[in-house]
């Protein structure tokens, strides 16, 4: 259910509070508060983020809402979302 | 562009790659030529299966048996590397019928040198923790391989060139000149003309168009399949891991759609799931019927890859003769011209030892298997209706 375009949502980032506008994606939602670094690689823990913006290169991956393996891009921000930093491939499926 | 070779090859996929490398190394001056990108044909669409599990007893298993210990040699042998992994293939059963026919198989493949653990008292588990406990049993063939197939191909022209081969991609052939007598001379390409004393046809379901530029015919076939790639997942399968339905799929030549449950894991954490054979033409269609079959045999088989993410399905065209045998050595007819194509779903594994066999061919040299077999003269004249 999306809130009249406007409207602030509230969510958190590790543990931060931070704010989106309705309608904006996670990914979006964190580059304006200056996040980049949404996951570290499977291999040698480096820092990834958002790529290509349009959901097609799954280099966005975050843990929404306890859920690994969703691409920022994509996922719409709801009120009382939790995000974290992927780390690796995160837990099992 | 470079005027004259002793050699020119068409196709810098994986068989092409290994003929050049192998005719370079035998001194030959070998110039590899492709209308596309190296890798771009059916060796970039494939999982890079290095496989002796999966063939019968026969010339292509001892192709096989020679090819797998190729790779090993050339790991180290190569410039650069290719993510070889020897993992073993796990052959999966769900009944006993199954599995007694694979256990059957398995006692023929020895008598060629190919190793099999029955695996069915648990052990199944032990190797691969994620699948179906509903399953009869299995095997476990530690000869299996993998590798990357487009870093290969690129490390196999690395290679050639290190000893004086030139490639050129995105150079198509657009003829091939014969003199009085018949015998090629030259290729005509979109960059140019090269004059040579021999051209190998090694553009896999394509190499039927560039035999006919030189008054040839060669019955390949391209035979459709696709697979899917899962988003990166922590470890989950270990080895290659198939139904026993795959063998007999690979060695039918039925046209109409067969698929059966093949699923293993990468370096990056994606799972690769295939596989399906088709006699379609060269349709590009990626029917979703097909990948929804493909997803679930691989979710039967590895019940936790339920709910996993498919990121991108790709398709390609194995190149498929008759026979179920590649077409290796000179043209029946041809004088100077040399066919290396066909390995349908094994042209990967195939292609070391290939090359080993038509640079023997073109050289004089003693051939690691006995080259009678592959013969092109068996797939060219009229073709079949």
């Amino acid at each position: 259910m999306s809130a009249p375009a406007g409207t602030r949502v509230a969510f958190t980032f590790e543990g931060e509070a931070l704010e989106a506008l309705a309608g904006q994606t996670v990914a979006a939602a964190l580059l304006a508060a200056g996040h980049r670094t949404l996951r570290t690689t499977r291999v040698g823990d480096r820092p990834r983020g958002m790529f290509c913006g349009i959901g097609a290169c799954w280099d966005c991956l975050v843990v929404h809402n306890g859920v690994p393996g969703v691409r920022a891009c994509l996922q719409p921000v709801a009120d009382g979302d939790r995000v974290e930093r992927q780390g690796g491939a995160g837990p099992p499926r | 562009m470079s005027e004259r070779a002793d050699l020119v090859v068409v196709g810098a996929g994986m068989v092409g790659a290994a003929c050049a490398y192998e005719a370079a190394r035998a001194g030959l001056d070998v110039h590899v030529v492709d209308r596309g990108a190296i890798a771009s044909g059916t060796t970039g669409a494939g999982e890079g299966n290095v496989l002796v599990s999966d063939k019968p007893p026969g010339p292509e298993l001892d192709l096989a048996v020679r090819s797998a210990a190729r790779w090993r040699e050339l790991e180290h042998e190569l410039p650069t590397a290719f993510e070889l992994e020897p993992k073993g293939g796990v052959v999966t059963a769900w009944a006993t019928a199954g599995l007694q026919a694979l256990r059957a198989l398995a006692a023929e493949q020895a008598t060629a040198g190919v190793v099999a653990h029955d695996v069915s008292d648990g052990a199944l588990w032990e190797l691969e923790p994620a699948l179906s406990r509903e399953l009869a049993g299995g095997l476990h063939y530690p000869g299996d391989l993998q590798v990357q197939p487009m870093l290969a191909c690129a490390a196999l022209l690395r290679g050639a060139r290190a000893h004086g081969a030139r490639v050129t991609p995105r150079c198509a052939v657009e003829a091939v000149e014969r003199d009085g007598a018949g015998r090629v001379v030259a290729v005509r390409t979109s960059q140019g003309r090269i004059a040579c004393d021999a051209v190998l046809v090694a553009a896999g379901a394509w190499s039927p168009a560039i035999a006919a530029l030189a008054g040839a015919t060669l019955d390949v076939r391209p035979r459709r399949g696709f697979v899917l790639v899962t988003e990166p997942l922590p470890p989950l399968v270990h080895h290659k891991v198939y139904a026993a339905e795959y063998v007999a799929d690979v060695a039918s030549a039925a046209a109409a759609l067969q698929t059966s449950p093949v699923v293993e894991g990468t370096r990056s954490g994606t799972v690769l799931i295939g596989a399906s054979r088709e006699l379609v033409g060269f349709d590009p269609a990626m029917p979703v019927e097909v990948l929804a079959r493909l997803a679930a045999g691989a979710v039967r088989l590895f019940p936790a890859l339920r709910g996993v993410r498919v990121m991108r399905a790709y398709r390609g065209f194995r190149p498929f003769c008759p026979d179920h045998l590649p077409a290796i050595g000179p043209d029946a007819e041809v004088e100077g011209l040399w066919h290396a194509c066909g390995h349908e779903g094994a042209g990967i594994g195939l292609a070391p030892a290939t090359a080993e066999v038509l640079v023997a061919g073109l050289t004089g040299a003693p051939s690691p298997v006995d080259p009678a077999p592959f013969a092109p003269a068996r797939l060219q004249g009229a073709l079949a209706a």
